[in-house]
Protein backbone atom coordinates (compact mmCIF):
# COMPACT_ATOMS: atom_id res chain seq x y z
CA UNK A 1 0.00 0.00 0.00
CA UNK A 2 3.09 2.45 1.19
CA UNK A 3 4.16 1.63 -2.79
CA UNK A 4 1.27 2.70 -4.22
CA UNK A 5 0.80 5.49 -1.98
CA UNK A 6 3.99 6.87 -3.22
CA UNK A 7 3.52 5.97 -6.89
CA UNK A 8 0.74 8.42 -6.33
CA UNK A 9 1.96 10.97 -4.43
CA UNK A 10 -0.05 10.63 -1.53
CA UNK A 11 1.18 11.39 1.81
CA UNK A 12 1.63 8.66 4.45
CA UNK A 13 3.20 7.32 7.55
CA UNK A 14 3.56 3.63 8.74
CA UNK A 15 2.77 2.60 11.90
CA UNK A 16 4.88 -0.45 13.14
CA UNK A 17 4.34 -1.31 16.90
CA UNK A 18 8.17 -3.00 16.23
CA UNK A 19 10.35 -3.70 13.77
CA UNK A 20 9.70 -4.12 9.97
CA UNK A 21 8.12 -7.79 9.72
CA UNK A 22 7.27 -7.38 13.73
CA UNK A 23 5.29 -10.67 13.63
CA UNK A 24 7.77 -12.80 11.46
CA UNK A 25 10.23 -11.62 14.13
CA UNK A 26 8.27 -12.08 17.05
CA UNK A 27 5.46 -14.80 16.81
CA UNK A 28 6.69 -17.63 15.02
CA UNK A 29 8.06 -20.41 15.57
CA UNK A 30 11.78 -21.15 15.03
CA UNK A 31 11.70 -24.12 12.01
CA UNK A 32 8.69 -21.89 10.14
CA UNK A 33 8.91 -21.58 6.24
CA UNK A 34 6.31 -19.83 4.59
CA UNK A 35 3.70 -22.16 2.67
CA UNK A 36 3.84 -20.00 -0.56
CA UNK A 37 7.33 -20.39 -2.94
CA UNK A 38 9.92 -18.37 -3.48
CA UNK A 39 8.42 -16.86 -6.79
CA UNK A 40 4.96 -16.24 -5.40
CA UNK A 41 6.11 -13.50 -2.89
CA UNK A 42 5.15 -10.57 -5.59
CA UNK A 43 5.07 -7.15 -4.37
CA UNK A 44 4.36 -3.76 -6.28
CA UNK A 45 7.70 -3.52 -8.11
CA UNK A 46 9.52 -5.82 -5.69
CA UNK A 47 10.22 -10.04 -6.40
CA UNK A 48 12.55 -12.96 -5.88
CA UNK A 49 15.60 -12.30 -7.79
CA UNK A 50 17.42 -15.64 -6.12
CA UNK A 51 18.34 -19.01 -8.05
CA UNK A 52 15.90 -21.04 -5.94
CA UNK A 53 12.45 -19.67 -6.79
CA UNK A 54 11.06 -23.14 -6.04
CA UNK A 55 11.81 -23.12 -2.33
CA UNK A 56 10.32 -21.60 0.47
CA UNK A 57 11.58 -18.83 3.28
CA UNK A 58 12.39 -19.46 6.43
CA UNK A 59 12.10 -16.71 8.85
CA UNK A 60 15.13 -15.36 8.89
CA UNK A 61 14.82 -14.94 4.83
CA UNK A 62 11.02 -13.67 5.13
CA UNK A 63 12.34 -10.77 7.53
CA UNK A 64 15.05 -9.92 5.67
CA UNK A 65 12.73 -9.83 1.92
CA UNK A 66 10.58 -7.21 3.99
CA UNK A 67 13.07 -5.11 5.60
CA UNK A 68 14.56 -4.66 1.91
CA UNK A 69 11.03 -4.18 0.56
CA UNK A 70 10.74 -1.31 2.97
CA UNK A 71 14.20 -0.05 2.09
CA UNK A 72 13.62 0.06 -1.83
CA UNK A 73 10.64 1.44 -1.67
CA UNK A 74 11.92 4.03 0.94
CA UNK A 75 8.67 3.10 2.67
CA UNK A 76 8.17 5.66 5.38
CA UNK A 77 7.59 3.68 8.54
CA UNK A 78 7.24 4.78 12.12
CA UNK A 79 8.81 1.52 13.74
CA UNK A 80 8.27 1.06 17.83
CA UNK A 81 5.18 2.66 17.80
CA UNK A 82 2.21 1.21 18.89
CA UNK A 83 -1.36 2.15 18.18
CA UNK A 84 -3.61 2.56 21.36
CA UNK A 85 -6.28 3.71 19.80
CA UNK A 86 -8.57 4.93 16.66
CA UNK A 87 -11.29 7.27 16.28
CA UNK A 88 -13.26 9.77 14.40
CA UNK A 89 -12.45 13.73 14.74
CA UNK A 90 -13.91 16.09 12.54
CA UNK A 91 -11.52 16.18 9.19
CA UNK A 92 -11.16 12.28 9.19
CA UNK A 93 -9.36 10.27 11.79
CA UNK A 94 -7.39 10.45 15.23
CA UNK A 95 -4.67 7.64 15.74
CA UNK A 96 -3.67 7.46 19.41
CA UNK A 97 0.28 5.98 19.70
CA UNK A 98 2.60 5.57 22.01
CA UNK A 99 4.52 8.31 20.46
CA UNK A 100 1.87 11.17 20.65
CA UNK A 101 -1.35 11.19 18.00
CA UNK A 102 -1.68 11.39 14.01
CA UNK A 103 -4.71 12.83 12.54
CA UNK A 104 -5.36 11.85 9.05
CA UNK A 105 -7.87 11.87 5.96
CA UNK A 106 -7.93 8.35 5.49
CA UNK A 107 -6.43 5.09 7.24
CA UNK A 108 -5.79 1.66 6.06
CA UNK A 109 -5.98 -0.75 8.47
CA UNK A 110 -3.05 -3.73 8.14
CA UNK A 111 -3.01 -5.22 11.16
CA UNK A 112 -4.08 -8.71 9.74
CA UNK A 113 -6.23 -11.53 10.62
CA UNK A 114 -3.63 -13.50 12.63
CA UNK A 115 -3.11 -11.53 16.08
CA UNK A 116 -4.77 -13.72 18.95
CA UNK A 117 -4.23 -17.33 18.73
CA UNK A 118 -7.97 -18.83 19.22
CA UNK A 119 -8.68 -20.62 21.96
CA UNK A 120 -11.66 -22.64 23.08
CA UNK A 121 -13.62 -22.60 26.04
CA UNK A 122 -12.62 -26.16 26.96
CA UNK A 123 -8.99 -24.86 27.59
CA UNK A 124 -9.85 -23.81 30.83
CA UNK A 125 -10.82 -27.36 32.05
CA UNK A 126 -7.26 -28.85 31.19
CA UNK A 127 -6.18 -30.17 34.17
CA UNK A 128 -3.78 -27.84 35.30
CA UNK A 129 -0.58 -30.10 35.37
CA UNK A 130 -1.13 -29.84 31.71
CA UNK A 131 1.11 -27.44 29.90
CA UNK A 132 -0.65 -25.27 27.29
CA UNK A 133 0.67 -23.62 24.54
CA UNK A 134 -0.38 -21.75 21.21
CA UNK A 135 1.45 -21.00 18.13
CA UNK A 136 2.26 -17.54 19.16
CA UNK A 137 4.75 -18.45 22.08
CA UNK A 138 5.24 -22.15 20.77
CA UNK A 139 9.01 -22.22 19.16
CA UNK A 140 10.77 -25.59 19.30
CA UNK A 141 9.90 -29.33 20.76
CA UNK A 142 12.68 -28.74 23.11
CA UNK A 143 10.37 -25.99 25.21
CA UNK A 144 8.45 -28.97 25.87
CA UNK A 145 8.53 -31.45 28.37
CA UNK A 146 9.25 -35.26 27.92
CA UNK A 147 5.75 -37.11 27.18
CA UNK A 148 2.93 -37.11 25.15
CA UNK A 149 1.14 -33.89 23.45
CA UNK A 150 -2.48 -33.36 22.18
CA UNK A 151 -2.26 -31.03 19.19
CA UNK A 152 -5.32 -29.49 18.87
CA UNK A 153 -6.71 -28.27 14.86
CA UNK A 154 -5.17 -30.11 11.44
CA UNK A 155 -4.70 -26.99 9.72
CA UNK A 156 -1.30 -25.93 8.11
CA UNK A 157 -0.50 -24.99 11.84
CA UNK A 158 -1.78 -27.86 13.64
CA UNK A 159 -0.34 -30.49 11.28
CA UNK A 160 3.11 -28.81 11.29
CA UNK A 161 3.29 -28.77 14.90
CA UNK A 162 2.34 -32.52 15.43
CA UNK A 163 4.91 -33.51 12.53
CA UNK A 164 8.03 -31.82 14.27
CA UNK A 165 6.88 -32.31 18.11
CA UNK A 166 6.01 -36.00 17.41
CA UNK A 167 9.90 -36.26 15.32
CA UNK A 168 11.31 -34.89 18.62
CA UNK A 169 10.09 -38.43 20.56
CA UNK A 170 7.46 -36.85 21.86
CA UNK A 171 4.36 -38.87 21.12
CA UNK A 172 2.06 -36.45 19.12
CA UNK A 173 -2.17 -37.14 19.61
CA UNK A 174 -3.64 -34.47 17.15
CA UNK A 175 -7.26 -34.11 17.22
CA UNK A 176 -8.92 -32.97 13.82
CA UNK A 177 -11.90 -31.06 12.65
CA UNK A 178 -12.64 -29.43 9.42
CA UNK A 179 -9.13 -29.34 7.27
CA UNK A 180 -8.34 -28.43 3.59
CA UNK A 181 -6.55 -31.27 2.07
CA UNK A 182 -3.97 -30.63 -0.59
CA UNK A 183 -0.65 -32.08 -2.10
CA UNK A 184 2.18 -30.25 -1.81
CA UNK A 185 3.15 -30.98 -5.54
CA UNK A 186 0.86 -31.75 -8.36
CA UNK A 187 1.64 -33.29 -11.59
CA UNK A 188 5.27 -32.11 -10.85
CA UNK A 189 3.94 -28.58 -10.25
CA UNK A 190 3.46 -26.66 -6.71
CA UNK A 191 -0.31 -26.22 -5.65
CA UNK A 192 0.63 -22.52 -5.55
CA UNK A 193 1.27 -22.81 -8.98
CA UNK A 194 -1.93 -24.53 -9.81
CA UNK A 195 -3.74 -21.79 -7.72
CA UNK A 196 -1.99 -19.39 -9.13
CA UNK A 197 -1.70 -20.22 -13.21
CA UNK A 198 -5.43 -21.50 -13.25
CA UNK A 199 -6.54 -18.10 -12.09
CA UNK A 200 -8.02 -19.61 -8.82
CA UNK A 201 -6.36 -16.83 -6.78
CA UNK A 202 -7.42 -14.26 -8.91
CA UNK A 203 -11.26 -14.97 -8.29
CA UNK A 204 -12.53 -12.11 -7.08
CA UNK A 205 -14.89 -12.07 -3.77
CA UNK A 206 -17.86 -10.46 -5.66
CA UNK A 207 -18.02 -13.73 -7.85
CA UNK A 208 -18.11 -16.31 -4.36
CA UNK A 209 -21.60 -17.54 -3.50
CA UNK A 210 -21.32 -17.25 0.29
CA UNK A 211 -18.26 -15.46 0.72
CA UNK A 212 -18.71 -15.17 4.57
CA UNK A 213 -18.63 -18.97 4.89
CA UNK A 214 -15.28 -19.07 2.78
CA UNK A 215 -13.98 -16.56 4.43
CA UNK A 216 -13.99 -18.84 7.34
CA UNK A 217 -12.26 -22.03 5.34
CA UNK A 218 -9.25 -23.16 7.22
CA UNK A 219 -5.73 -22.81 5.66
CA UNK A 220 -4.48 -25.50 3.47
CA UNK A 221 -2.42 -28.41 5.05
CA UNK A 222 0.98 -26.93 3.68
CA UNK A 223 3.94 -27.11 4.75
CA UNK A 224 7.23 -25.66 3.09
CA UNK A 225 10.68 -28.25 2.70
CA UNK A 226 13.06 -28.35 0.71
CA UNK A 227 11.68 -31.95 -0.23
CA UNK A 228 8.44 -30.08 -1.06
CA UNK A 229 7.14 -33.14 1.04
CA UNK A 230 3.05 -33.13 1.17
CA UNK A 231 2.19 -33.28 5.16
CA UNK A 232 -1.13 -34.68 5.59
CA UNK A 233 -3.07 -36.61 7.64
CA UNK A 234 -1.84 -39.96 6.12
CA UNK A 235 1.89 -38.74 6.10
CA UNK A 236 1.37 -37.92 10.20
CA UNK A 237 0.05 -40.89 10.34
CA UNK A 238 2.65 -42.74 8.98
CA UNK A 239 5.30 -41.17 11.73
CA UNK A 240 3.04 -42.71 14.47
CA UNK A 241 0.85 -39.77 14.94
CA UNK A 242 -2.55 -40.77 16.86
CA UNK A 243 -5.57 -39.42 15.32
CA UNK A 244 -8.64 -38.32 16.90
CA UNK A 245 -11.96 -36.36 16.19
CA UNK A 246 -12.30 -32.74 17.12
CA UNK A 247 -11.84 -31.95 20.45
CA UNK A 248 -15.67 -31.61 21.76
CA UNK A 249 -15.52 -31.37 25.41
CA UNK A 250 -13.61 -31.86 28.90
CA UNK A 251 -15.46 -34.52 31.65
CA UNK A 252 -14.09 -35.30 35.00
CA UNK A 253 -10.64 -34.84 33.35
CA UNK A 254 -11.22 -37.03 30.23
CA UNK A 255 -11.12 -35.36 26.87
CA UNK A 256 -13.53 -36.16 25.05
CA UNK A 257 -13.57 -36.08 20.57
CA UNK A 258 -16.17 -36.31 18.64
CA UNK A 259 -17.07 -39.37 16.21
CA UNK A 260 -17.10 -37.51 13.11
CA UNK A 261 -13.25 -38.24 12.45
CA UNK A 262 -13.81 -40.23 9.20
CA UNK A 263 -16.34 -37.77 7.59
CA UNK A 264 -14.47 -34.84 8.78
CA UNK A 265 -11.39 -37.05 6.27
CA UNK A 266 -13.67 -38.49 3.47
CA UNK A 267 -14.71 -34.74 3.11
CA UNK A 268 -11.33 -33.25 2.98
CA UNK A 269 -10.63 -35.59 0.56
CA UNK A 270 -14.12 -34.91 -1.71
CA UNK A 271 -12.35 -31.45 -1.58
CA UNK A 272 -9.60 -32.60 -2.82
CA UNK A 273 -10.33 -34.41 -5.59
CA UNK A 274 -12.36 -31.43 -6.66
CA UNK A 275 -10.05 -29.61 -7.06
CA UNK A 276 -7.40 -31.59 -8.41
CA UNK A 277 -9.89 -32.41 -11.01
CA UNK A 278 -10.75 -28.17 -11.69
CA UNK A 279 -6.92 -28.44 -12.35
CA UNK A 280 -6.90 -31.15 -14.72
CA UNK A 281 -9.42 -29.46 -16.53
CA UNK A 282 -8.14 -26.08 -16.67
CA UNK A 283 -4.94 -28.03 -17.73
CA UNK A 284 -6.57 -29.36 -20.52
CA UNK A 285 -8.53 -26.24 -21.77
CA UNK A 286 -5.05 -24.06 -21.23
CA UNK A 287 -2.78 -26.58 -23.52
CA UNK A 288 -0.58 -26.83 -20.74
CA UNK A 289 -1.59 -30.64 -20.37
CA UNK A 290 1.64 -31.36 -22.03
CA UNK A 291 4.19 -29.19 -20.22
CA UNK A 292 3.34 -30.96 -16.77
CA UNK A 293 3.40 -34.87 -15.20
CA UNK A 294 -0.02 -37.10 -16.05
CA UNK A 295 -2.91 -36.81 -13.73
CA UNK A 296 -3.11 -38.88 -10.60
CA UNK A 297 -5.04 -38.95 -7.58
CA UNK A 298 -3.78 -39.36 -3.50
CA UNK A 299 -4.37 -42.19 -1.59
CA UNK A 300 -8.07 -41.63 0.50
CA UNK A 301 -6.70 -40.58 4.08
CA UNK A 302 -7.01 -43.52 6.03
CA UNK A 303 -8.69 -43.49 9.78
CA UNK A 304 -8.90 -46.47 11.81
CA UNK A 305 -12.22 -48.19 12.66
CA UNK A 306 -12.66 -47.21 15.68
CA UNK A 307 -10.88 -44.02 16.62
CA UNK A 308 -10.49 -43.02 20.56
CA UNK A 309 -13.33 -40.78 21.90
CA UNK A 310 -11.73 -40.24 24.75
CA UNK A 311 -7.99 -39.55 26.16
CA UNK A 312 -7.87 -39.43 30.38
CA UNK A 313 -5.72 -35.88 30.97
CA UNK A 314 -5.41 -37.17 34.04
CA UNK A 315 -3.52 -40.35 33.38
CA UNK A 316 0.02 -38.15 32.99
CA UNK A 317 0.15 -39.41 29.12
CA UNK A 318 -0.18 -35.86 28.02
CA UNK A 319 2.06 -33.17 29.36
CA UNK A 320 1.10 -30.27 26.61
CA UNK A 321 -1.85 -29.02 24.73
CA UNK A 322 -1.14 -27.08 21.90
CA UNK A 323 -4.11 -25.07 20.61
CA UNK A 324 -3.80 -24.52 16.66
CA UNK A 325 -7.36 -23.54 16.27
CA UNK A 326 -7.22 -20.62 14.12
CA UNK A 327 -6.58 -16.77 14.75
CA UNK A 328 -8.69 -13.65 15.39
CA UNK A 329 -8.03 -10.00 14.86
CA UNK A 330 -7.01 -8.32 17.75
CA UNK A 331 -9.05 -4.61 17.33
CA UNK A 332 -8.74 -3.39 21.14
CA UNK A 333 -7.88 -0.46 20.24
CA UNK A 334 -10.29 0.30 18.19
CA UNK A 335 -12.95 3.15 18.94
CA UNK A 336 -15.51 2.85 16.31
CA UNK A 337 -18.79 0.40 16.06
CA UNK A 338 -17.28 -1.00 12.87
CA UNK A 339 -17.43 -4.93 14.17
CA UNK A 340 -20.09 -7.68 13.07
CA UNK A 341 -21.19 -9.98 15.84
CA UNK A 342 -18.29 -12.39 14.89
CA UNK A 343 -15.76 -9.51 15.69
CA UNK A 344 -14.30 -8.76 11.61
CA UNK A 345 -14.80 -5.31 10.79
CA UNK A 346 -17.49 -5.23 8.24
CA UNK A 347 -16.52 -3.93 4.83
CA UNK A 348 -16.78 -4.52 1.36
CA UNK A 349 -13.91 -5.82 -0.55
CA UNK A 350 -11.39 -3.88 1.99
CA UNK A 351 -13.44 -0.96 1.58
CA UNK A 352 -15.21 -0.33 5.16
CA UNK A 353 -18.61 -0.39 4.94
CA UNK A 354 -19.06 1.92 7.93
CA UNK A 355 -16.50 4.15 7.95
CA UNK A 356 -15.67 6.75 5.12
CA UNK A 357 -11.86 6.95 3.97
CA UNK A 358 -11.00 3.64 6.39
CA UNK A 359 -9.44 0.24 4.62
CA UNK A 360 -8.45 -3.16 5.62
CA UNK A 361 -5.82 -4.84 3.96
CA UNK A 362 -4.51 -8.69 4.32
CA UNK A 363 -7.62 -10.40 5.26
CA UNK A 364 -8.90 -13.71 4.10
CA UNK A 365 -10.06 -13.24 0.94
CA UNK A 366 -10.66 -9.83 1.51
CA UNK A 367 -10.90 -9.10 -2.46
CA UNK A 368 -9.70 -12.10 -4.23
CA UNK A 369 -8.36 -15.56 -2.72
CA UNK A 370 -5.20 -14.84 -2.66
CA UNK A 371 -6.01 -11.72 -0.55
CA UNK A 372 -4.48 -12.99 2.37
CA UNK A 373 -0.42 -14.03 0.63
CA UNK A 374 2.17 -11.88 0.71
CA UNK A 375 1.26 -11.96 -3.09
CA UNK A 376 -2.43 -11.05 -2.76
CA UNK A 377 -1.05 -8.06 -1.16
CA UNK A 378 0.15 -6.05 -4.67
CA UNK A 379 -3.53 -6.59 -6.37
CA UNK A 380 -6.00 -5.66 -3.12
CA UNK A 381 -3.40 -2.58 -2.61
CA UNK A 382 -3.21 -1.37 -6.14
CA UNK A 383 -7.32 -1.65 -5.73
CA UNK A 384 -7.92 -0.08 -2.92
CA UNK A 385 -5.17 2.78 -3.00
CA UNK A 386 -7.13 4.00 -6.23
CA UNK A 387 -10.63 3.88 -4.20
CA UNK A 388 -8.49 6.21 -1.44
CA UNK A 389 -7.12 8.84 -4.27
CA UNK A 390 -10.70 8.83 -5.37
CA UNK A 391 -12.16 9.41 -1.89
CA UNK A 392 -9.38 12.22 -1.22
CA UNK A 393 -9.75 13.78 -4.45
CA UNK A 394 -13.85 13.99 -4.26
CA UNK A 395 -13.07 16.03 -1.25
CA UNK A 396 -15.28 13.91 0.85
CA UNK A 397 -15.01 15.21 4.65
CA UNK A 398 -16.80 13.11 7.67
CA UNK B 1 -34.70 -21.89 -12.34
CA UNK B 2 -34.07 -25.39 -11.81
CA UNK B 3 -35.52 -28.45 -13.20
CA UNK B 4 -34.58 -30.44 -10.38
CA UNK B 5 -37.44 -31.60 -8.01
CA UNK B 6 -36.74 -33.05 -4.63
CA UNK B 7 -39.53 -31.62 -2.66
CA UNK B 8 -37.23 -29.36 -0.60
CA UNK B 9 -38.19 -25.96 -0.27
CA UNK B 10 -34.11 -24.34 -0.88
CA UNK B 11 -35.09 -21.00 -1.66
CA UNK B 12 -37.17 -21.12 1.71
CA UNK B 13 -34.53 -21.98 3.63
CA UNK B 14 -32.10 -19.47 2.14
CA UNK B 15 -34.59 -17.01 2.88
CA UNK B 16 -34.71 -18.19 6.48
CA UNK B 17 -30.94 -17.84 6.68
CA UNK B 18 -31.26 -13.92 5.46
CA UNK B 19 -33.64 -13.14 7.89
CA UNK B 20 -31.97 -15.12 10.70
CA UNK B 21 -28.18 -12.73 9.83
CA UNK B 22 -30.17 -9.69 11.11
CA UNK B 23 -32.19 -11.33 13.75
CA UNK B 24 -29.94 -13.71 15.19
CA UNK B 25 -31.74 -14.39 18.54
CA UNK B 26 -34.36 -15.73 16.06
CA UNK B 27 -32.49 -18.87 15.40
CA UNK B 28 -33.33 -19.88 19.33
CA UNK B 29 -35.24 -23.45 19.26
CA UNK B 30 -36.73 -25.67 21.60
CA UNK B 31 -37.78 -29.11 20.75
CA UNK B 32 -40.05 -30.79 23.30
CA UNK B 33 -41.36 -34.35 24.08
CA UNK B 34 -43.75 -36.12 26.66
CA UNK B 35 -43.05 -39.16 27.84
CA UNK B 36 -45.71 -41.29 29.54
CA UNK B 37 -45.36 -44.56 31.08
CA UNK B 38 -47.33 -47.08 30.46
CA UNK B 39 -46.33 -50.59 32.28
CA UNK B 40 -43.57 -52.77 32.04
CA UNK B 41 -41.05 -51.13 29.83
CA UNK B 42 -43.92 -49.75 27.65
CA UNK B 43 -44.01 -45.99 26.75
CA UNK B 44 -46.05 -43.80 24.98
CA UNK B 45 -44.32 -40.71 23.75
CA UNK B 46 -45.80 -37.96 21.81
CA UNK B 47 -44.25 -34.17 20.07
CA UNK B 48 -46.07 -31.19 19.13
CA UNK B 49 -45.68 -27.93 20.36
CA UNK B 50 -41.93 -26.78 20.33
CA UNK B 51 -40.82 -22.95 20.29
CA UNK B 52 -38.65 -21.23 17.37
CA UNK B 53 -38.84 -17.91 15.36
CA UNK B 54 -39.38 -15.75 18.67
CA UNK B 55 -42.79 -17.72 19.65
CA UNK B 56 -44.75 -20.88 20.53
CA UNK B 57 -44.75 -23.23 17.14
CA UNK B 58 -47.06 -26.07 16.62
CA UNK B 59 -47.11 -29.25 14.52
CA UNK B 60 -49.64 -29.72 12.17
CA UNK B 61 -51.10 -32.46 14.67
CA UNK B 62 -49.48 -34.67 17.53
CA UNK B 63 -47.34 -37.18 16.46
CA UNK B 64 -47.11 -40.22 19.00
CA UNK B 65 -44.37 -43.08 19.37
CA UNK B 66 -44.51 -46.26 21.98
CA UNK B 67 -41.12 -47.77 22.81
CA UNK B 68 -40.70 -50.79 24.15
CA UNK B 69 -38.19 -53.91 24.64
CA UNK B 70 -39.01 -56.83 22.23
CA UNK B 71 -39.77 -60.41 24.00
CA UNK B 72 -36.14 -61.63 24.06
CA UNK B 73 -36.08 -59.02 27.10
CA UNK B 74 -38.99 -60.39 28.39
CA UNK B 75 -40.65 -57.42 27.51
CA UNK B 76 -44.15 -56.87 25.55
CA UNK B 77 -43.13 -55.75 22.64
CA UNK B 78 -45.48 -52.83 21.80
CA UNK B 79 -42.56 -50.44 19.67
CA UNK B 80 -39.71 -50.04 18.87
CA UNK B 81 -36.49 -50.02 21.39
CA UNK B 82 -35.57 -47.00 22.66
CA UNK B 83 -32.09 -47.07 21.30
CA UNK B 84 -33.80 -47.94 18.15
CA UNK B 85 -35.24 -44.44 17.91
CA UNK B 86 -32.45 -42.83 18.15
CA UNK B 87 -31.29 -44.67 15.02
CA UNK B 88 -34.32 -43.43 13.11
CA UNK B 89 -33.34 -39.57 14.39
CA UNK B 90 -30.48 -40.17 12.77
CA UNK B 91 -31.41 -41.62 9.68
CA UNK B 92 -34.31 -39.29 9.05
CA UNK B 93 -32.07 -36.23 9.97
CA UNK B 94 -29.45 -37.47 7.56
CA UNK B 95 -31.50 -38.22 4.79
CA UNK B 96 -33.42 -35.00 4.89
CA UNK B 97 -30.44 -33.39 5.14
CA UNK B 98 -29.15 -35.28 1.80
CA UNK B 99 -32.05 -34.02 -0.11
CA UNK B 100 -32.08 -30.47 0.64
CA UNK B 101 -27.87 -30.23 0.10
CA UNK B 102 -29.07 -32.62 -3.45
CA UNK B 103 -31.61 -29.48 -3.91
CA UNK B 104 -29.01 -27.31 -3.43
CA UNK B 105 -26.58 -28.17 -5.52
CA UNK B 106 -29.07 -29.09 -8.51
CA UNK B 107 -28.66 -32.68 -8.03
CA UNK B 108 -32.30 -34.72 -9.14
CA UNK B 109 -32.71 -37.63 -6.48
CA UNK B 110 -34.55 -40.90 -7.79
CA UNK B 111 -34.04 -42.86 -4.77
CA UNK B 112 -32.23 -43.24 -1.37
CA UNK B 113 -32.20 -45.97 0.68
CA UNK B 114 -30.32 -45.96 4.85
CA UNK B 115 -29.58 -49.06 6.27
CA UNK B 116 -28.13 -48.53 10.19
CA UNK B 117 -26.60 -50.83 12.68
CA UNK B 118 -25.74 -49.80 15.94
CA UNK B 119 -23.54 -52.54 17.65
CA UNK B 120 -24.04 -52.73 21.64
CA UNK B 121 -22.97 -55.17 23.85
CA UNK B 122 -25.71 -55.62 26.57
CA UNK B 123 -23.31 -56.57 28.95
CA UNK B 124 -23.38 -52.69 29.60
CA UNK B 125 -26.71 -52.14 30.18
CA UNK B 126 -27.14 -54.94 32.47
CA UNK B 127 -24.32 -53.94 34.61
CA UNK B 128 -22.54 -56.64 34.37
CA UNK B 129 -19.20 -54.86 33.44
CA UNK B 130 -18.37 -51.43 34.14
CA UNK B 131 -15.67 -51.02 31.32
CA UNK B 132 -18.48 -51.78 28.14
CA UNK B 133 -20.25 -48.91 27.40
CA UNK B 134 -24.10 -48.89 27.32
CA UNK B 135 -24.78 -46.92 24.38
CA UNK B 136 -23.87 -48.19 20.94
CA UNK B 137 -19.70 -49.14 20.73
CA UNK B 138 -20.69 -47.65 16.84
CA UNK B 139 -23.01 -46.62 14.45
CA UNK B 140 -22.55 -48.17 10.37
CA UNK B 141 -24.78 -46.39 7.94
CA UNK B 142 -24.47 -47.48 4.54
CA UNK B 143 -26.87 -45.64 1.75
CA UNK B 144 -28.35 -46.57 -1.81
CA UNK B 145 -28.16 -43.35 -3.76
CA UNK B 146 -29.73 -43.34 -7.00
CA UNK B 147 -29.38 -39.59 -8.72
CA UNK B 148 -28.77 -37.64 -11.29
CA UNK B 149 -24.84 -37.11 -10.24
CA UNK B 150 -21.63 -39.06 -10.78
CA UNK B 151 -20.16 -40.97 -7.63
CA UNK B 152 -18.10 -38.23 -6.06
CA UNK B 153 -21.16 -35.83 -6.16
CA UNK B 154 -23.07 -38.34 -4.50
CA UNK B 155 -20.68 -38.68 -1.69
CA UNK B 156 -20.15 -35.29 -1.41
CA UNK B 157 -23.99 -34.86 -0.84
CA UNK B 158 -23.53 -37.84 1.99
CA UNK B 159 -20.59 -35.66 4.11
CA UNK B 160 -21.98 -32.37 3.82
CA UNK B 161 -25.35 -33.75 4.86
CA UNK B 162 -23.39 -35.60 8.07
CA UNK B 163 -21.68 -32.01 8.58
CA UNK B 164 -25.09 -30.19 9.07
CA UNK B 165 -27.04 -32.77 10.75
CA UNK B 166 -28.46 -31.68 14.07
CA UNK B 167 -28.54 -35.43 15.23
CA UNK B 168 -25.12 -36.50 13.95
CA UNK B 169 -24.31 -33.49 16.17
CA UNK B 170 -25.51 -35.08 19.24
CA UNK B 171 -24.87 -38.35 18.51
CA UNK B 172 -21.26 -37.77 17.43
CA UNK B 173 -20.70 -35.37 20.40
CA UNK B 174 -20.77 -34.75 24.40
CA UNK B 175 -23.78 -32.75 25.54
CA UNK B 176 -24.73 -31.72 28.82
CA UNK B 177 -28.34 -33.28 30.58
CA UNK B 178 -29.94 -32.22 33.37
CA UNK B 179 -32.35 -35.01 34.54
CA UNK B 180 -34.45 -33.21 37.42
CA UNK B 181 -37.63 -34.68 39.36
CA UNK B 182 -40.30 -31.84 40.54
Amino acid sequence: MSRCLSARAIDHVLLERGAVANSWRTERWDSLRLLTPNWQSRLPDFGYEGDDPDGYRNMPETIAFLDKYAQVIEAPVQTETAVTSLRCNDNGYQVGTDQGDWHCRTVVLATGACNIPTIPKIADAVPSGIAQLTPNNYRNPDQLAEGGVLVVGAAATGTQLADEIHRSGRPVTLSVGAHIRVPRVYRGRDIEWWMDASGLHDELYSEIEDIVRVRRVPSFQLTGSDERKTLDINALSAIGVKLVGRFAGIHDGKAQFAGSLRNMCNMSDLKMNRLLKTFDEWAEESGMDGEVDPSHRLEATGVEDAPPLGLDLTSGEIKTVIWATGYRPDYSWLELELLDRKGQIKHDGGVVTEAPGMYLLGMQFLRRRKSALIDGAGDDARDLCGHLAGYLANGNIL
Amino acid sequence: MSEVKNGVNVEALLGAREVLEGAPQAGAFTWRAKCEWKDGTHSHSSVEGYFGFGEEQSHKREFTFDADHPELFAAADNGATPIEYVLVGLASCLTAGIAAVAQHREIQLNSVEATLEGGMDVRGILGMDADIRNGFDGIKVSYKIDADADREDIEALVAQSQKRSAVYDVVSNPTNITVVVE
